[in-house]
């Protein structure tokens, strides 16, 4: 690992100061981070270490009823926290979902929001990536590409955000409190992610010094707590990243759909809300068929970035799998296997 | 840039000065202090053989970095114990064949310490392997790590002696 400087941070303040000087980045869990400086694919010339702001650490409910998510709480907290539980149980389900227990005690909100692809060409530091510099092109278009976008990719990226967290926060319309030198600043989930363009690779909309400080998960979003799910498909049972998931959030009454909420993961460089199919869904009956329609809508612009066809299919199974599951109603308790299409029999309670 | 912080490693205060802030946890761990119970598997956070508790929650090792721990209490395989009594978690594994060549072991231990101290009520089998999934075995142990899981939630309830 190549040296570096290394500052902890006792408020925001400094953190930003410290932080807005080219070449310095913020350490918090230090899971992503660490591993990919690590490998040499990130070389920091300075971390600001930022895990001693205690303003960050709190979840709060706001005066318009919305959740305010410090964004150094830990993921296997939030998880845990009985608002979420209550209010937002397919935010749990996907916290729980991902990594392992070890990790989700270190990792943090903002970094689960900011960490990086795990594109294998982006991870090996030989590799042509333009995420390590534009311009140099990408190896994983001609390379080992299976698990790679289906949507909103270009041939300057096909790499996909690896989060399961983000993705129900993206099918809700969560926003980010983001924090720099210029000032406060508050922004859908959907504008922190930029896609590539036509020569340039994903990335956020962050400047170099501004700090995630929290994350707001609207009010509105809890009509839908008896009715949301997040199902993820993986290579292994547990602790595997999505090969595509898919949040679902319903309002249900009489049978039919009032709102409809969704969103995928694992087939673009951002979760990938689809407000067409929600909007397919809305006032329509909660049956299969109006959830395959919406599935298909969902995926209708997708295709494929290498060897990768079956992930269009594979994310409209899912989709209509989340749909499903979320009309049938939110489990009384988490799964044993969170996110998981695989349920053991009388596993419904503890 | 040396750097100095303060860790307490099971109980025992413990004044490191780094010479940069690269070391991790675990190369502290095993290096600085000589506690070689804690394992490097992959040392990338893939395989669980590093877990240790840091302020009492299981994590990898491997990815935390020393310089940001400055007055943690760290628990490692070596704190488990009292005196000659094994933790009743070590006496499961013993008893159950939860390990072939034993290397991944310790890991194991401290997570499955670190899962009954998470776990709200009693664990299902499903539910222990779900929450065992952050700690790989290569020898395949898996059925007996399981049990001891179990075995050791039992003698847990039951007031907490091997």
């Amino acid at each position: 690992m190549k040296a570096f400087d290394f500052e902890r941070a006792a408020t925001i303040d400094a953190a930003i100061r410290s932080a807005s000087e080219p070449g310095a980045a913020y350490h918090a869990g230090g899971t992503n981070l660490l591993d990919l400086m690590k490998v040499g694919v990130r070389t920091p010339e300075k971390l600001v270490d930022i895990t001693q702001i205690e303003a960050l650490k709190s979840v709060s409910i706001e005066a318009d009823g919305s959740l305010r998510i410090g964004a150094l709480v830990r993921n296997s907290d939030l998880a845990r926290h009985a608002d979420i539980a209550r209010s937002y149980p397919a935010v749990a389900e996907a916290l729980l979902s991902g990594a392992s227990a070890q990790l989700r005690n270190a990792a943090t909100v903002g970094g689960n929001l900011m960490q990086q692809t795990r594109c294998a060409y982006f991870y090996d530091p030989n590799s042509a990536c333009n995420l390590h510099q534009a311009g140099q092109g990408c190896d994983a278009l001609e390379g080992e590409n299976s698990k790679h976008a289906v949507l909103g990719w270009t041939r300057a990226c096909i790499a996909t955000h690896p989060s399961d967290f983000c993705v129900p926060l993206a099918a809700m319309g969560a926003s980010v409190e983001a924090v720099g030198p210029g000032g406060t600043r508050t922004i859908t989930l959907d504008e922190l992610y930029t896609l590539p363009g036509e020569d340039s690779p994903p990335g956020t909309s962050l400047a170099q010094g501004d700090l995630i400080t929290a994350v707001i998960l609207p009010a509105h979003a809890k009509t839908f707590a008896g009715h949301a799910r997040y199902i993820k498909l993986r290579d292994r049972t547990s602790y595997a990243f999505a090969i595509v998931s898919a949040a679902a959030m319903l309002d249900i009454g009489d049978g039919r759909i009032k709102d409809a909420r969704i969103a995928l993961g694992g087939v673009a460089a951002k979760p990938w809300r689809s407000r067409k199919a929600e909007t397919l869904l809305n006032g329509a009956e909660a049956t299969d068929a109006a959830f395959r329609k919406a599935a298909d809508a969902a995926l209708a612009d997708a295709s494929p970035s290498g060897d990768n066809d079956y992930k269009i299919e594979l994310a409209r199974r899912i989709l209509v799998r989340a749909l499903k599951a979320a009309a049938a109603g939110t489990p009384p308790v988490m799964p044993a296997l969170p996110g998981s299409v695989f349920q053991p029999e009388g596993e419904t309670s503890r | 840039m040396a750097l100095r912080i303060s860790l307490t490693i099971n109980g025992t205060p413990h004044p490191v000065e780094l010479e940069d802030a690269r070391p991790t946890l675990l190369d502290v761990l095993r290096e600085r202090i000589g506690l070689t119970g804690t394992k490097k598997g992959c040392d990338r956070g893939q395989c669980g053989a590093c877990t240790v508790l840091i302020d009492g929650r299981r994590m990898n090792s491997c990815l935390a970095l020393a310089a940001s721990l400055d007055g943690a209490s760290i628990t490692t395989i070596e704190g488990l114990a009292d005196g000659e009594t094994l933790h009743p978690v070590q006496a499961a594994f013993i008893e159950n064949d939860g390990f072939q060549c034993g290397y991944c072991t310790p890991g194991q231990i401290m997570s499955a310490v670190g899962l009954l101290a998470e776990a709200g009520g009693e664990l299902s089998a499903e539910r222990i392997r779900e929450g065992m999934s952050g700690n790989l075995c290569r020898c395949g142990a898996y059925a007996g790590i399981q049990d001891a899981v179990l075995d050791a939630q039992t003698r847990l309830a039951k007031g907490g002696k091997s």
